[in-house]
């Protein structure tokens, strides 16, 4: 499986996540600095990092979705190549089109950054086929940016089609519908505020994560 | 020459910044504040002749996000 990890200036999960990658695919992953024009040939999986790209100048994640790669991977994605945002991924993918919605501040201001509750909502999914729908999970989120809005029609839309991948039990910053991760139209496209990559080893003290990487890499294999 | 854009919250949308500063006026004493929404302003110092369809395309592309988002541009001289 041939994967990519874009790499902005103030990227800080970069490396956290191609080692979930590698542990779950075999491969490392090519990182990708954002200069970049092109994505490696025959590309599988491109995953977009957390962090502060761009230290957050102007909206989290609206510099780095203006940065040369990611007309590559906006490309990719729109033909249907696997994309993951995580945290400042979700607001790069946002800000980028390539997922509907933006993230703003989190109604309580704070800077949210412990474990929480999650509901997988979708396990139809490449990413969450390894989740059982309805199935609780815990994953880290450190987010101060984290409260996803979208208009009604457009929550509506998300909700009968299937696309809430994720919601948290409970409110934590504010989210429509407690919305904590969605998918585009096709299901090719993962958005989320929480870390899976940061619960994916013994380490960590827990492994929510680790099936995500590891349904994404046998739903890749398996279409390859 | 120059313009400015003024970037606002839309309305309906929730302004967290703007209810801290709400918050904190009030807590100075200052009363009779019904309401605060905090936006943001970004002077461009521009060659002259940009046309106002170019000042209107960085608003949309990049200056505000449009989902959330207005703008309003201020052409000065």
């Amino acid at each position: 499986m041939k994967s990519a990890v874009i790499v902005f200036p103030g990227s800080n999960c970069d490396r956290d996540l191609a080692v979930a990658i590698e542990q779950a695919s075999g491969t490392k992953p090519v990182m990708l600095w954002h200069r970049e024009t092109e994505l490696p040939a025959g590309i599988d999986f491109i995953a977009v990092p957390g962090g502060f790209s761009y230290g957050d100048y102007l909206r989290s994640g609206a510099m780095a979705s203006r940065s040369p790669v990611m007309a590559a991977v906006k490309a990719a994605g729109t033909r249907g190549v696997a994309v993951l945002g995580i945290c400042n991924g979700f607001q790069v993918l946002t800000e980028s089109g390539l997922l509907p919605g933006a993230l703003m501040r989190n109604a309580g201001i704070h800077f949210v950054c412990r474990d929480v509750a999650l509901t997988v909502e979708n396990s139809q999914s490449a990413f969450t086929s390894r989740y059982s729908a309805g199935e609780r999970v815990v994953f880290p989120v450190a987010h101060h940016d984290g409260n996803f809005f979208a208009d009604d029609a457009t929550l509506d839309r998300l909700e009968g089609e299937g696309r809430v991948a994720f919601r948290y039990a409970e409110s934590i910053n504010g989210s429509a519908r407690n919305i904590a991760g969605i998918l585009n139209d096709s299901g090719n496209v993962l958005g989320m505020m929480p870390h899976p990559e940061r619960a994916s080893e013994a380490a960590h003290g827990n492994i929510d994560g680790a099936r995500m990487f590891q349904g994404l890499v046998e739903s890749l294999m398996a279409t390859a | 020459m120059k313009a400015r854009v003024f970037v606002t919250l839309k309305g309906g949308v929730l302004d967290p910044q703007g209810k801290a500063i709400h918050h904190a006026l009030e807590g100075l004493g200052f009363s009779g504040v019904n309401d605060v929404r905090a936006g943001k302003l970004i002077e461009l110092d521009l060659a002259d002749g940009t046309s106002d369809a170019d000042i209107d395309a960085m608003c949309s592309k990049l200056l505000a996000n449009m989902v959330i988002e207005n703008y309003r541009i201020e052409k000065l001289g």
